[in-house]
């Protein structure tokens, strides 16, 4: 059992909105003080890869990541948390991309590793909230693909899957290798242990260029790119908000209710 | 590239009903097409389906294409990225818009691959750009924290649009239009992911995408147990229970009602947000309501800078006595 898991490195998004700041030029944005995470939706794949594998009973779990300025011990969480590569593709040409050009590059790298029975990417990224990446990958690599997974069984070359729907939930069969992508109802992702921290520090990440995986520079990052940034911006809330007051809580209660019924709000 | 005219709308279709988001979608199409001088057309895919083109054309359609195939019964992804890609082919409109739905978050990217073509998914505003005569997408980003207008060279200009982000029609059952039949030319060997069962968690009372009335409680709640009291607010209210995504991933409520980014997006006339600190990603999912009301201990707390009305307090003196409050206004 081979798989895949593609994470990413972003901005902290649990850190407060407030630290939250876009550049002058107005295309990166950052969280003041708080460093670089692996994206969460990410560590969801991860958490489902390690499920996978532990319900195999054997298996290798290879990591990959696209970027630049990559931080050693940020990419290497889940080599923490047990999986057992990590793919780094770190280059200047990689930067900049969007849904195509990172797909493209994630998919050139994953054929380049030869086996593969599954890859997991999150339901979407915390920094660009598309979740394109893993449909992307299936369809340049012409693969199956379910989104949104929350459970997966495998069964020889078949996984039996639960996909999120906003009702429910659907159950699907699909032939491996396929591509998924994985929602937070997959579980709580595991904390990294001592054992696993220890482990992530004796492996060295591969390193790969554009070269290293047959495609052109044109093609990957910024240049690769095929949607057009024309601004980044955070929206002014101008609303203020009107805090009700009292002696005490239940005094404030009360006149918060007769404010809003005043205002014909219920 | 020139070749290329109009706005394709497709026109998601559920328990043999067109949905909301077609309508907004319509909606919307309507406006960009206008302003283009162009047509739009609905995409009715599915089984059966050929008898809501009237409402598509009630809601700004000008023309119909319906592909029907008993394939098509249910959403499954092979089967109609499939089907999609030949109805573009064919119609080559120069945007295309689709809903950021439990579908169109599937279909969309499989298809924008397919077709060679960018998409802009979870968009909250579109505008045709005066100057170039391209489609303007914007769409938040960072979970919330920004915004980011995009634009593509390339037909069709690809979008999903956010739900309740977009205004539907006053449907107008006079409008007609011709409707155009596709034939599916669907080869069953090439669905590979076979849909082997769906289920559908019911949840008690009124569902919080269709109330007008929303409590929601965030980690500040505690537990399973704090979530009853939102519960009465609710009912005396006439609404529903909802929380942010710390409640649903510790399992006090069902996953279904979550509100935000991963869950579901509301709009509902009045939310009241209990010990919810505002993450951005939570503001993604109930930002489009009416008024919104806060109870925070934490006179920082973000969601104070959405909110309209607001108690800084500990939930657990503040939601009783308001509740209280609210029950003998509305009996008075």
């Amino acid at each position: 059992m081979n798989i895949i898991v593609c994470v990413k490195q972003v901005i902290d998004p649990e850190a407060p909105p407030r630290s939250f700041k876009i550049d002058a030029g107005g295309t990166r944005a950052e969280m003041q003080g708080a460093p670089p995470v692996i994206d969460p939706y990410g560590e969801f794949a991860v958490e489902a890869a390690l499920k996978v594998k532990e319900a195999a009973g054997n298996g290798k779990i290879t990591a990959l990541s696209l970027g630049t300025g990559l931080l050693r011990e940020v990419v290497k969480k889940p080599l923490a948390m047990g999986a057992d590569a990590l793919i780094l593709l770190e280059d200047a040409a990689f930067a900049g991309g969007d849904g195509w050009s990172t797909a493209s590059a994630l998919a050139a790298a994953i054929r380049k590793t030869g086996e593969y029975d599954l890859i997991l990417c999150g339901r979407e990224a915390s920094d660009t909230n598309a979740g394109q990446t893993g449909p992307g990958i299936a369809a340049i690599l012409g693969l199956p693909c379910v989104t949104l997974v929350r459970r997966i069984d495998v069964a020889g070359d078949t996984a039996k899957v639960e996909r999120v729907t906003s009702a429910g939930y659907e159950v699907v069969e699909v032939p491996l290798p396929a591509v998924m992508t994985v929602s937070n109802e997959i579980g709580e992702p595991r904390y990294p242990t001592i054992k696993g921290i220890m482990a992530a520090k004796k492996i060295e990440p591969v390193v790969w260029k554009p070269a290293d995986i047959g495609i052109e520079p044109s093609q990957v990052g910024a240049s690769g790119r095929r949607l057009k940034m024309n601004r980044l911006f955070q929206p002014v809330h101008e609303g203020k908000c009107e805090l009700a007051s009292g002696e005490t809580p239940e005094e404030v209660a009360a006149n918060l209710a007769a404010r809003l019924r005043e205002a014909k709000i219920f | 590239m020139s070749e290329s005219s109009g706005v394709a709308v497709y026109g998601e279709i559920a328990d043999g009903k067109l949905l909301p988001i077609a309508l907004e979608g319509l909606g919307i199409g309507r406006k960009l097409a206008d302003s283009l001088g162009q047509e739009v057309a609905a995409v009715l895919a599915g089984s059966d389906v050929a008898g809501l083109a009237a409402g598509a054309f009630a809601g700004g359609a000008d023309r119909v294409y319906v592909v029907d195939d008993p394939l098509l019964k249910d959403y499954q992804p092979d089967a109609y990225v499939s089907v999609m890609e030949k109805v573009i082919g064919q119609v080559k409109p120069r945007v295309l818009i689709m809903g950021q739905t439990d579908v169109g978050r599937d279909l969309a990217p499989r298809l924008a691959f397919r077709l060679g073509v960018p998409v802009t998914m979870d968009c909250v505003e579109l505008a045709i750009d005066p100057a170039s005569g391209r489609l303007l997408q914007t769409k938040p980003v960072y979970g919330g924290n920004a915004q980011a207008v995009f634009t593509s060279d390339a037909d069709p200009q690809m979008v999903t649009i956010r739900t309740k982000a977009m205004t539907p029609l006053q449907p107008d059952n006079s409008r007609k239009g011709e409707v155009v039949k596709i034939a599916a030319g669907l080869d069953a060997s090439t669905i590979r992911t076979k849909l082997v069962d769906r289920v559908i968690e019911d949840v008690a009372g009124i569902r919080i995408e269709d109330a007008d009335v929303v409590v929601a409680g965030g980690r500040g709640i505690g537990g399973a147990e704090g979530f009853a009291q939102l519960e009465e607010l609710a009912r005396l209210l006439r609404g529903a229970v909802g929380a942010s995504r710390p409640p649903c991933d510790n399992g006090w409520v069902p996953d279904t009602v979550q509100i935000g980014l991963t869950g579901k997006i509301i709009a509902p006339e009045l939310y009241i947000a209990v010990a919810i600190s505002g993450s951005s990603q939570h503001l993604s999912g109930c930002s489009g309501a009416k008024t919104i009301v806060a109870i925070n201990k934490d006179p920082e707390a973000n969601i104070f800078r959405q909110a309209r009305f607001g108690v800084v307090g500990d939930w657990k003196k503040v939601l009783p006595a308001f509740t209280a409050r609210v029950k003998e206004l509305m009996a008075g």
